[in-house]
């Protein structure tokens, strides 16, 4: 099975629609931007506090938002993840609410007793199960002694309830319970619980509507700091690429592939900018974002250089041919293999953003859409730089390199 | 079979077996796993999850290492002050100007050299320099070196105190280092801690103890005591806070600035029940400690004697009966955690500088069970698409793919379990981008064989010009990827590296898996191919 089995598609002769296709798709994220006041930051860089919560019932967001006000937080966000019957939010409290008070975690403390407000905090004299850890339960177990293994000896009866305890919290933890269980039946399933145990725990515990399963505070030192070294780290980048590309060809191919990577990363800002317009989750700008952009500047490099090897390798066979010939023929020798590597990663990458879970997804996002527009950008963007140049009498090398590997073998095929 | 092709494989044989058993032997070498479940638990061990997938606390702390500069120059104050004494150099007047500066007014002129003696003799780290406009004073300045000795060392010290406090409370593989770039800061990560709020208290108490001479008091307010001595302090003295009185009005006292007994004269504190059974803390002192609280005590029967800890008198301040020497008791309003905690800050020492936490970040185990589910999906399907597609498109060849696919993630998660590198939610990630990147090798190589197959040469000469031609372009995106994972590993934190070192060691495995074994394996096919058979590819 072969898809691009000799194509003859004039590259160079579209610029035109290449550029009525990256223009105003950076234009409209770059107003996005400007609209935003720049770009829509995450808590690594913003400070403030996010809180996860599960809850056992679809939640009313109002009434939460409400209860909040109520203790003077507001202005706190709420914004739903992940699947609908998974019930989860993150409650969000920028920086000003958080340290109004000293304590960094003021906010998160704040979160949770209007949460405890609204969903009551259970009948006295019992403990809450949802939010146990495994030490607490066994020791309570230990005392009730609920499967009477005190005859074989304290040290069998400690491990033996420490272990129950364990299997009963990793139960809970696991999916699909994720965090909150609603009914002590659900724990039949665990192995080494008996009815005794299931009593004793409606007996004792009582079950949240809610458990809270992540929580991130950065305070005020957070820095616009953050915000330059992020910008300076994706610089020098950049930076190191041209420096390798200009090393292993020329300068301009050098400067033509910075170019068309700097085009990749500033349209997926815009895109992101526009995604958060219109509340897409995870489209905030994160550490994680910046990461990943980082390996989109990486990988737009990689299929640039595909195509540049050969037209170098080409330019070197065919010193005469004009360069806008040259460059098309060579973008279509080489356009399945561009393709191909392209899809594959990009299989790669759509996996992990449609299964990879909220936590991740910005992550994925930069990557699935930078795929795209790198593979895009190395045709459409890096290429005409380099017929341009030479159109406007710029030097292009024509003679041989002598580094070992890269000396052609005898008889190799034009 | 080929010679080459047979001793190649045998290498390719070892390789599996150095990574399978990486996985799964467990430490030690009687460990060798005898069943299913011990192959399974051996395999969670011996990959280090990372605190996103494990759950627990991470936390940015800083350390204010200011306070330990300003600590050595109020007791330069004091060594200053008695040597002046004890040289015979009468001065008018010696104060603290800031953390890294004395002021010493009125000394005459005839005692010049005396003073720059004493200076280079006693107070070498510090340097005396005159005064512009007044002739009678001198300024004594910290050198900068030592002041930032001062404060690097006590950021090692607050690491160590708080490595000795996490290590008491039994958590299980804490870690704590210094952050960032030189602002003093410091990471600690404690997994498997969900509430880390009893964790928080015991890392950042000061837990300062001091044993001080009671002057004056109890006043019911700052101004009250301030204003008893005429709106000024008496040298050598402070106002501190006390616990609360019996309606809950807060109490003040006078006490003496020096100690008489420092947290660092303890040699052990325990929780335990005072003469009424409530609880308290009990504590030894060293040679050196009692003696100097047996002659303070012993000279100061009749007056009052106050436990500050961190700036607060602990409780009424007791009347010293008679000489104390070598033990004593904190009493105080305590819960009998409390008092264990306590115990617990005194025997790990004070911390040398006050810490502020800047960032908190507690991963709940519910969602790092989620993440690990998610993670592990999302790279099975990516997976099960490439290795389908490879299939279908290059046919028989396909296989070759895939199998050195396997082998490339095999490699990747052995070198995982042997530098013990932590797996984190991006690490997963770069697990699957390698996969995405990985299998393009090998694309790379047999569109290159299609081009030569296609132009005629023969079946050998064409895979062998595949791999030729390839390798340099093969090289050249395996290098770009990984100075970007190089650079996100200098600057990224915690899960960040995480990503980047997959990403890298799954490409450098992809080097040898999709260039030197896929090779093997077409040299075998080749081998047992008839002349004239097409390559399926």
């Amino acid at each position: 099975m072969e898809f691009f089995r000799e194509p003859k598609i004039d590259w160079m002769g579209k610029k035109w629609y290449f550029i009525g296709l990256s223009i105003p798709l950076l234009v409209a994220g770059l107003i996005s931007i400007a609209v935003h006041r720049g770009l829509v930051y995450g808590i690594d860089f913003r400070g403030g506090t996010l809180v996860t919560v599960k809850f056992a019932r679809d939640p009313n967001l109002d009434e939460i938002r409400n209860q909040l006000d109520k203790q003077g937080l507001r202005g706190a966000t709420l914004q739903r993840i992940g699947a609908a019957s998974e019930h989860q939010v993150i409650v969000g409290l920028d920086l000003k609410t958080t340290t109004s008070s000293e304590a960094l975690d003021a906010g998160k403390r704040a979160i949770v007793d209007a949460l405890g407000g609204l969903y009551g905090s259970g009948p006295a004299g019992k403990t809450e199960f949802n939010n146990s850890s495994p030490q607490s339960l066994a020791e309570k177990f230990i005392t009730a002694d609920p499967l009477q293994l005190a005859f074989k000896g304290s040290e069998a009866a400690d491990k033996g309830y420490h272990d129950l305890a364990d299997a009963l919290i990793s139960f809970k933890n696991n999916p699909p319970q994720s965090g909150l269980i609603a009914d002590f039946q659900q724990l039949r399933a665990v192995p080494g619980v008996t009815l005794s145990v299931i009593n004793f725990l409606n007996n004792n515990f009582y079950l949240s509507s809610y458990a809270v399963r992540n929580t991130q505070i950065v305070g005020p030192k957070v820095g616009g700091d953050l915000r330059r070294q992020a910008l300076y780290v994706t610089l020098a980048g950049l930076g190191a690429m041209l420096v390798y590309i200009w090393f292993r060809f020329e300068l301009i191919y050098g400067i033509a592939a910075v170019i068309a990577t700097f085009h990749d990363v500033l349209i997926t800002l815009g895109i992101f900018s526009l995604l958060n317009a219109v509340g897409y989750p995870g489209t905030e700008i994160t550490l994680t974002v910046i990461a990943a952009l980082l390996t989109l500047v990486g990988y737009s490099m990689n299929d640039t250089i595909v195509v540049f090897d050969r037209i170098r390798e080409n330019v070197r066979l065919s010193k005469r041919e004009d360069l806008y010939t040259l460059v098309n023929r060579s973008i279509n020798q080489t356009l399945s293999r561009t393709i191909l590597t392209s899809g594959l990663t990009f299989m790669a990458v759509l996996s992990l953003f449609l299964f990879g879970g909220e936590v991740i997804h910005g992550f994925a996002l930069v990557l699935v859409v930078g795929v795209i527009i790198g593979t895009y950008s190395s045709i459409a963007i890096a290429s005409p730089v380099l017929v341009f140049w030479r159109q406007r009498g710029g030097r292009i090398s024509t003679t041989v390199k002598s580094k070992p590997y890269e000396r052609e073998p005898v008889g190799a095929r034009r | 079979m080929d010679k080459s092709v047979k001793a190649r494989f045998l290498v390719i044989l070892g390789v599996i077996l150095v990574c399978v058993l990486g996985l799964t032997w467990g430490s030690g070498f009687t460990a060798f796993p005898h069943n299913i479940h011990e192959v399974r638990e051996n395999l969670r061990n011996r990959i280090r999850l990372g605190l996103d997938l494990r759950g627990g606390t991470h936390m940015i702390l800083q350390v204010h290492v200011e306070d330990a500069v300003n600590i050595t120059t109020d007791v330069t104050v004091e060594r200053v002050t008695s040597q002046l004494k004890l040289k015979n150099i009468p001065y008018g007047d010696i104060q603290k100007v800031d953390s890294t500066h004395i002021l010493i007014k009125g000394i005459p002129a005839e005692k010049s050299v005396d003073i720059q003696d004493l200076a280079t003799a006693q107070f070498s780290d510090w340097d005396l320099a005159r005064v512009p406009g007044d002739p009678l004073a001198r300024s004594l300045a910290m050198k900068v070196s030592t002041a930032d000795l001062i404060r690097n060392q006590a950021v090692e010290q607050a690491k160590e105190t708080i490595t000795n406090r996490i290590d008491q409370l039994g958590v299980v593989e804490p870690e704590i280092a210094d952050y960032g770039q030189g602002d003093y800061e410091l990471v600690v990560q404690l997994p498997g801690v969900d509430d880390p709020t009893r964790v928080k208290d015991i890392i950042q108490s000061t837990a300062l103890l001091e044993l001080k001479l009671v002057q004056g008091g109890p006043y019911p307010s700052r101004e009250a005591g301030l204003g008893e001595h005429g709106g000024i302090l008496p040298p050598d003295s402070e106002l501190l806070p006390g616990p609360a009185g019996a309606e809950g009005t807060p109490t003040w006292y006078l006490l003496n600035r020096v100690a008489a007994v420092t947290g660092r004269d303890l040699t052990g504190a325990q929780p335990g029940l005072d003469e009424e059974g409530k609880p308290a803390i009990h504590f030894n002192l060293n040679r050196d400690g009692a003696a100097r609280f047996g002659q303070i005590t012993g000279a100061n029967i009749g007056k009052n004697l106050a436990i500050v800890l961190d700036h607060r008198v602990v409780d009424s301040p007791a009347v010293i009966q008679g000489r104390i020497t070598d033990s004593g008791e904190i009493k105080g309003q305590f819960t009998p955690q409390k008092t264990a905690d306590i115990a617990l800050l005194l025997r790990s020492g004070a911390l040398p500088a006050s810490i502020t936490p800047l960032q908190e970040e507690v991963v709940g185990p519910s969602l790092g069970a989620d993440s690990i589910r998610h993670g592990v999906i999302a790279a099975i399907v990516g997976l099960i698409a490439i290795m389908g597609f490879m299939l279908v498109y290059y046919k028989e060849s396909g296989i070759n793919a895939d199998v050195a696919l396997i082998l490339n993630l095999l490699i990747l998660i052995a070198a995982l379990a042997y530098f013990d590198a932590v797996l984190t939610l991006p690490g997963i990630a770069g697990v699957i981008l390698t996969v995405g990147m990985g299998v393009d090798s090998n694309v790379l190589i047999f569109e290159r064989i299609r081009e030569e197959l296609r132009s005629g040469k023969a079946v050998g000469n064409a895979v062998a010009g595949g791999f030729t031609h390839a390798f340099k372009t093969i090289i050249d995106t395996h290098v770009t990827t990984v100075v970007s994972a190089a650079i996100l590993f200098t600057f990224g934190t915690g899960p960040i590296r995480g990503f980047a070192v997959t990403l890298t060691i799954g490409l450098l495995a992809n080097l040898f898996t999709s260039v030197w074994v896929s090779r093997v394996i077409f040299d075998w096919v080749l081998t047992r191919r008839t002349k004239g058979e097409a390559l399926s590819i």
